[in-house]
């Protein structure tokens, strides 16, 4: 079976639950409003369980219902690990093996960004979730640049570090800011080296789709939760064994 | 001090006079130097107002034609002032002087220079205090809140126009204080932007228009709310000072102003910014502003556990430095924060303990409260508890201003509804036990008491390492949120000056006369 419905208490019941704030004040008309953008979602038969006005021109609804939409878990799409998960000492010996030197990694937040906490917990030796971070590993050179670090410093940087991985992080999203920055990164390592000498190019934060890596410009995209010990074994994948 | 914690009052008071005796040389420091922000705030309080084309304000224009001529050890007060003779407008000798048309000296015999500048200053600081004034007058006429702790609300669209009717919205809804954030990046620009501003990310830049608009949309829902409803930005950043001034002249009501933030989270030069923080915070001083610091921020790169005395020792520096610049205990928004993870067992026995440990140690300041953030996830439904026992803390140990959490901390920059759902957790909290702390008297040499100690105790450890090796190498060392800031390096360092004999600034003058 890879067809699903939504699960409220009984299989195959469809229930979900939504709330969203419509610009109207309250009244009868406004609960029919939020009906019917319900049913336009597909809510069918849909309850109107709370509105409360807010303000002056706006209300708030939670909305439960019943779905018709069917999911098939055959059909969805997502980034997979398609790399194993190696061990530190696998791949201290995998980098050891393959490379004769050490692996170079430099990060940084780019833009306006001072977000910190997430590329250290990747980076720096405390790690994070019992997992020591990337300097740790006795076969990685880590420069850690910090945060506000802008894209041409970082080029330089990597450059002189003869990276082979460039690792940003992007935790503000508002107005798109961690889409442009890292568009903005991967125009400015294509234009500064080329295809053979450019680092292979991460980026990290909660809220990336991990999907858009491609459309980015970038080699991979890490999201919420991600431990030290995968972005090593991707980087025992990607940079060690050629496989990019 | 017969407090609910037993505290010693032996142990209270070593604990202030090693805060005294670690900040008096950072104190020394500040007194004997100046920033390029400095100066602009003298600049701004004689009155240079505007921008050249490119939006560079002509403060900027003119310190830096100041400082090409004759170097920033002087202070630009007496070079300008004595050019001014020349020009007579202010603003116009800051156009010619970006123009390259205005040669400056610092004048060998200064007394007529020297005399236009104080009167100059005299004129701003004496619009600082009318809108002290006016502040107490619309107190007065209005009123304050009817409860404590006061309801603390941030806006942050990135847009005033959109930032104006979300904030009303807040206060009609019972914000007691609303805090416009700043765009992210604005603490790294050296000048501040001009006019009103509709394009910041994740808040909305600090202008004085901006300021101005808000405090004006304020005033008419003060009004019509019969409560004086208060306005809070950041004095932060390279533009520190300047955002004090613009502060007081436009009648904000308080202001973020920790004293090592920009140090710790933005890599902003320690000097500049203890310089700019001693300035900051006398002009804040002088108009009536309630600082608010930021020991909240430290919990969210250190463990608030482990790390909970670094909390108490920036505390008691906070205030030491808050002091010595003329700040008097009503104006000292305290921070600290709900920030343990509620993993841990007994976390909110623990919390109980801090928040107690603050209000005790600052009996007569308006402590501001802060809600959990770092362990808040896209769980926004076991966030909405959290900030409800985050709110019942508050309300248990007595906290003065606090800031609303909201459930969807993880996710986004408040949505309405959002704004509306945290209103209302704190309206319940309130409303059934609001005046809880009255009851509420931790047992006597149990859990709660003990590890108030504990922290206080391993504050005054640390103070007394840090009295010894110096509050600079103590920063250098990662000591505060795990952030290792050496005192030669990072931003704005450039923009730093030690004074020479015949330095001379009209502002600190006057403030430190009064
Ligand atoms: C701590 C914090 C801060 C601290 C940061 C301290 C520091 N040195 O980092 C301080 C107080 C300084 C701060 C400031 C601001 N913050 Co803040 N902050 C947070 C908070 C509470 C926690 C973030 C965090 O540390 N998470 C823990 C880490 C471990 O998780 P993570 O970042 O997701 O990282 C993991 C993964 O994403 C991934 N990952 C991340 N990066 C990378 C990179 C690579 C290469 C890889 C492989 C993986 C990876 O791996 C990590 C480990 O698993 C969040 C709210 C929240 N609960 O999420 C708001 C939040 C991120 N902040 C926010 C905002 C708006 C700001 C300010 C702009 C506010 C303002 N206007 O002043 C300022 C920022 C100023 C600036 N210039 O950036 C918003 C962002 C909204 C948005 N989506 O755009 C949030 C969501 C809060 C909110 N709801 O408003 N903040």
């Amino acid at each position: 079976m890879t067809i699903v419905r939504p699960y409220g208490d009984t299989t195959g019941d469809g229930m979900v639950q939504l709330s969203f704030t419509l610009p109207i004040p309250y009244d009868k008309r406004a609960e029919g409003a939020a009906l019917q953008l319900a049913a336009k979602m597909g809510m069918d038969p849909a309850m109107l369980v709370h509105s409360r006005q807010m303000g002056d021109g706006f209300t708030f609804f939670v909305v439960y219902g019943r779905v018709r939409h069917l999911v098939d878990t055959e059909q969805v799409q997502v980034v997979e690990r398609d790399f194993p998960l190696l061990s530190a000492k696998e791949v201290n010996a995998a980098i050891k093996r393959g490379l004769r030197r050490r692996l170079s990694v430099v990060g940084a937040c780019i833009g306006t960004d001072a977000h910190t906490v997430g590329i250290d917990a990747i980076l720096n030796l405390k790690g994070i979730a019992g997992e020591k971070g990337l300097e740790s590993y006795r076969e990685m050179a880590v420069l850690n640049m910090g945060s506000q670090v802008s894209v041409p410093e970082l080029v330089e940087a990597a450059r002189e570090a003869r990276a082979d991985a460039v690792l940003v992080s992007q935790v503000v999203t508002q107005r798109d800011a961690h889409l442009h920055n890292t568009r903005a990164l991967s125009a400015a390592f294509r234009e500064a080296l080329p295809a053979g000498r450019r680092p292979l190019l991460i980026a990290g934060g909660p809220r990336f789709d991990e999907l858009m890596a491609g459309e980015l410009g970038v080699d991979r995209i890490f999201g919420r939760g991600t431990t030290p010990r995968e972005v090593a074994s991707y980087l025992v994948h990607a940079v060690v064994e050629g496989t990019r | 001090m017969a407090g609910k914690l037993d505290l010693d009052p032996r142990v209270v008071r070593k604990a202030r006079r090693l805060a005294a005796r670690a900040g008096q040389p950072v104190v020394d420091l500040a007194r004997s130097h100046t920033t390029v922000s400095v100066e602009r705030a003298v600049l701004r309080l004689a009155g240079v107002r505007g921008a050249d084309p490119d939006g560079i304000p002509w403060v900027n224009r003119l310190v830096d034609a100041v400082v090409a001529d004759v170097g920033l050890e002087h202070g630009v007060s007496l070079p300008v002032f004595d050019a001014l003779r020349d020009y007579g407008d202010i603003t116009v000798l800051a156009q010619k002087a970006a123009a390259g048309a205005v040669r400056f000296r610092v004048p060998s015999s200064s007394h007529a220079a020297r005399r236009t500048a104080v009167k100059f200053a005299r004129v701003g600081l004496a619009r600082v205090d009318r809108r002290r004034a006016e502040r107490d007058r619309l107190i007065k006429r209005w009123g304050d809140p009817s409860q404590r702790p006061w309801i603390y609300l941030i806006v942050a669209t990135g847009d005033i126009h959109e930032d104006i009717p979300q904030a009303q919205a807040a206060a009609r809804a019972g914000a007691d204080v609303i805090a416009v954030i700043r765009s992210t990046g604005q603490s790294l620009l050296d000048y501040v932007p001009e006019g009103a501003t509709r394009e910041g990310f994740a808040g909305t830049y600090a202008t004085q228009e901006n300021f101005r608009l808000m405090r004006a949309a304020l005033d008419e829902t003060s009004k019509e709310l019969g409560r004086y409803v208060r306005l809070t930005n950041y004095a932060s950043g390279l533009c520190m000072p300047e955002m004090a001034v613009m502060a007081g002249l436009e009648r904000l009501d308080m202001m973020l102003n920790d004293s090592m933030y920009g140090i710790l989270f933005r890599d902003i030069n320690p000097i500049r910014t203890f310089v700019d923080q001693r300035f900051s915070r006398q002009v804040h001083a002088r108009a009536g502003i309630i600082i608010n610091t930021g020991e909240d921020n430290y919990l969210t790169t250190a463990d608030p556990v482990e790390a909970a005395h670094t909390v108490t020792v920036s505390q008691l520096l906070n205030e030491f430095f808050a002091h010595e610049a003329g700040l008097a205990d009503p104006q000292l928004g305290i921070g600290h924060a709900f920030e343990i993870n509620p993993d841990v067992p007994e976390s909110f026995r623990l919390e109980l303990a801090h928040a107690l440990l603050a209000r005790e140690l600052f009996p007569d300041a308006p402590l501001k409260w802060m809600p959990p953030t770092k362990h808040m996830t896209g769980d926004v439904f076991r966030g909405n508890l959290l900030d409800g026992f985050f709110n019942l803390a508050g309300a248990m140990t007595g906290q003065s201003i606090l800031l609303v959490g909201m459930m969807t901390e993880a996710v986004v920059t408040p949505w309405l509804s959002d704004r509306d759902i945290a209103l209302q957790n704190v309206r319940y909290v309130l409303g059934a036990a609001g005046n809880l702390h009255e009851d509420f008297v931790p047992a006597r040499g149990g859990f709660i008491q003990r590890r108030a100690h504990q922290v206080l105790g391993e504050a005054i450890d640390l103070l007394d390492r840090i009295a010894d090796d110096t509050l600079l190498n103590a920063i250098a060392d990662g000591t505060f949120g795990i952030m290792r800031r050496p005192a030669d390096r990072g931003k704005g360092l450039d923009g730093v000056a030690a004074h020479a004999g015949d330095y001379f600034n009209p502002v600190t003058e006057l403030l430190e006369a009064s």
